[in-house]
């Protein structure tokens, strides 16, 4: 349907085709074909996909640092192939990548937390709340004064997440932010993520390759091949056990796990996700037996 | 050959020590009271190894898992000589490797290290010439360095058409395994891999962890895998060292360290996603062993369960 984006919509894409440049002589290699997405206001989605699927490539089109080749991307209705737009996108949708490193600017944390609400004109105790906000909702309040590189990979990223949410986004994308954390350092991120989307309303992509991240998610959307291979909640995209592993991608053990059980004549339902859930089921079920 | 059989749960059920006293592991790598503080006399003072002591046996797969900021790094950039202890040894086969400062070079021949993304270091102009910088610095020429290079390069899964390229034409994955190549190409007699499949898909993770093994059961060579996914250390080791802030908390078989997850857990560590369905299931007073840390082995424990049986 070819309607105008409504306040509801965060980010859409339309026919969304990008290829990256090729040498002389050689075929293009469309990294995105056709993609048609559409990302709610509030909404908490993951994007899943083998490497070389195309996710990142989605995800970057996201605030406008790679242009589309051929069809628009739209953010709160603002086209990103507008220069004029790009500083307005920018501050609507931050980005935080894999490696933190290349993101932290400053000598002090909190400096450089401050860096993006100072290049927008915040008014100096306004920064400071920010800063102080930013470093309690990633857990870092006592590294305020630290140097950046002594830190671990795992706190450097939460200050590069810190100094995204300092600009106070409406929408925050991860791309695969979480692949150099530690299980500790991944729990305290994907819980920051998802108070600031429950308690702020900030819509939040994570790009990922941890299944298990994708749990608590809204919408899984999965990319194969630069399309869309699927696109639903957890409980739909999980359980379709096939066609997951033909993308590359694993299954839950906890899918995996009643999957082998139903087919032992166990009566559990397939889609118990969590551990918890997965665990009761099977408790259930062989209490009924 | 020490009459490991791969593939059998078996192995992963006895302790760690009984295995030692059957089997007479010999110890390859012996750490001995080691400790390593930086930033001495400095406000920032701190051990990130202290007091730590432990043995590599000869032909073994180790994991060692740990918080980030629990010494992993510090610890196997001693293992070859990277950093020097501020206190305690390192033994390999026996010798201290500082009692001879200038052949330090020679213990990182006999001890490759692998780190996190590894292929940040290629530079060479072709697959062949990036795993041949290794061994031609150790000396290796003509069909003796050719023999290493292509061996090194099947044993990581890199065809023969690949070793022409330049290595930055080759994927993400695939740049890993020439990275890894380069050190399996200097024949390590104990091969170290920091985070070896971070950042890789599943299928990315489960392809080089396969060939990992492989390396490992062809080449008999002690491996030691540094990793913070439990579930990578659970399937593919024979046995967990787990650090907590500088220090050993434990040792021992898969089974033998899951079946202290409670602890580990609190040492801020994760446990298998099937542990802790294990775990729960137990505490809901299924008769599981919660120490499991396979879909298949928990599968079983179900089936024997249902069927009022005591699990095999």
């Amino acid at each position: 349907m070819e309607s105008e984006t409504t306040m509801a919509t965060m980010i859409q894409t339309e026919n969304l085709k990008y290829a990256y440049p090729t040498m002389e002589g050689e075929a293009q290699i469309f990294a995105l074909q056709d993609v048609d997405l559409e990302i709610e206001q509030g909404s908490f989605v993951v994007v899943l996909g083998h490497n070389g699927s195309g996710k990142s490539t989605l995800a970057k089109t996201f605030n406008g640092v790679l242009l589309p080749a051929g069809g628009k991307v739209y953010v709160e209705g603002m086209d990103t192939a507008d220069e004029h737009l790009l500083l307005g996108i920018r501050q609507r949708v931050g980005m935080v990548f894999q490696n933190p490193d290349n993101q932290i600017v400053a000598n002090v944390v909190e400096e450089d937390i401050a860096f993006a609400p100072e290049n927008l004109g915040v008014p100096s105790a306004e920064i400071r709340r920010r800063v102080d906000n930013a470093l309690a909702a990633v857990g870092m309040s006592e590294f305020v004064r630290h140097a950046p590189h002594l830190l671990s990979g795992g706190q450097k990223q939460r200050i590069a997440i810190a100094g995204v949410i300092a600009m106070e986004p409406a929408c925050i994308v991860l791309d695969e932010a979480t692949a150099m954390l530690d299980p500790i350092g991944r729990q305290e991120v994907l819980s920051t993520i998802h108070r600031l989307n429950r308690e702020k309303g900030m819509t939040v992509v994570l790009i990922t390759h941890h299944m298990n991240e994708a749990e608590d998610a809204d919408r899984v959307v999965v990319m194969d091949n630069g399309k869309v291979a699927m696109d639903g909640t957890p409980r739909q995209v999980f359980t379709r056990i096939e066609a997951l592993r033909n993308t590359g991608l694993t299954v839950p053990d906890t899918v995996d796990l009643l999957d082998r059980l139903r087919k032992d004549g166990l009566d559990v339902p397939l889609d118990a996700l969590t551990v918890e859930e997965c665990a009761d089921a099977i408790v259930h079920a062989v209490a009924v037996k | 050959m020490n009459g490991r059989t791969e593939d059998c749960p078996r192995r992963h059920w006895e302790s760690a020590a009984a295995r030692k006293e059957r089997e007479d592991l010999e110890s390859i790598l012996q750490i001995k009271h080691l400790t390593h503080t930086y930033g001495v006399g400095t406000p920032f003072q701190r051990s990130a190894v202290e007091d730590m002591s432990f043995d590599v046996y000869s032909g073994e797969f180790l994991g060692i898992i740990g918080h980030t900021g629990s010494g992993k790094s510090t610890l196997i950039q001693h293992l070859n000589g990277l950093l020097k202890p501020t206190s305690g040894q390192i033994l390999l086969n026996g010798k201290d490797i500082w009692a001879e400062p200038k052949k330090i070079r020679d213990v990182r021949f006999q001890v490759g290290l692998v780190f996190q993304y590894p292929e940040y270091q290629l530079f060479e102009e072709t697959v062949y010439k990036d795993i041949a910088f290794g061994p031609a610095n150790m000396g290796k020429t003509g069909e003796e360095l050719d023999h290493c290079v292509r061996e090194a390069a099947k044993l990581v899964g890199i065809r023969d058409d690949q070793l022409f390229k330049s290595p930055f034409e080759l994927s993400g994955g695939q740049k890993r395994r020439v990275a890894l190549a380069g050190v399996i190409a200097m024949e390590p007699q104990v091969l170290i891999l920091d985070e070896p499949t971070a950042g890789l898909d599943p299928a990315g993770r489960e392809n080089l962890l396969a060939n990992i093994r492989d390396y490992h059961r062809n080449k008999q060579r002690t491996i030691v895998l540094v990793s913070h996914s439990m579930d990578e250390i659970a399937q593919n080791v024979d046995r967990i060292l787990v650090l907590k802030s500088a220090h050993v908390l434990m040792s021992g078989t898969p089974r033998e360290v899951f079946a202290r997850a409670d602890e580990l857990i609190s040492a801020g560590l994760d446990v298998p996603q099937v542990t802790r369905i294990a775990m729960r299931l137990k505490e809901k007073g299924l008769p599981i062993d919660p120490a499991v840390y396979t879909v298949q082995a928990l599968e079983q424990e179900l089936l024997a369960a249902r069927k009022g049986g005591a699990p095999c």
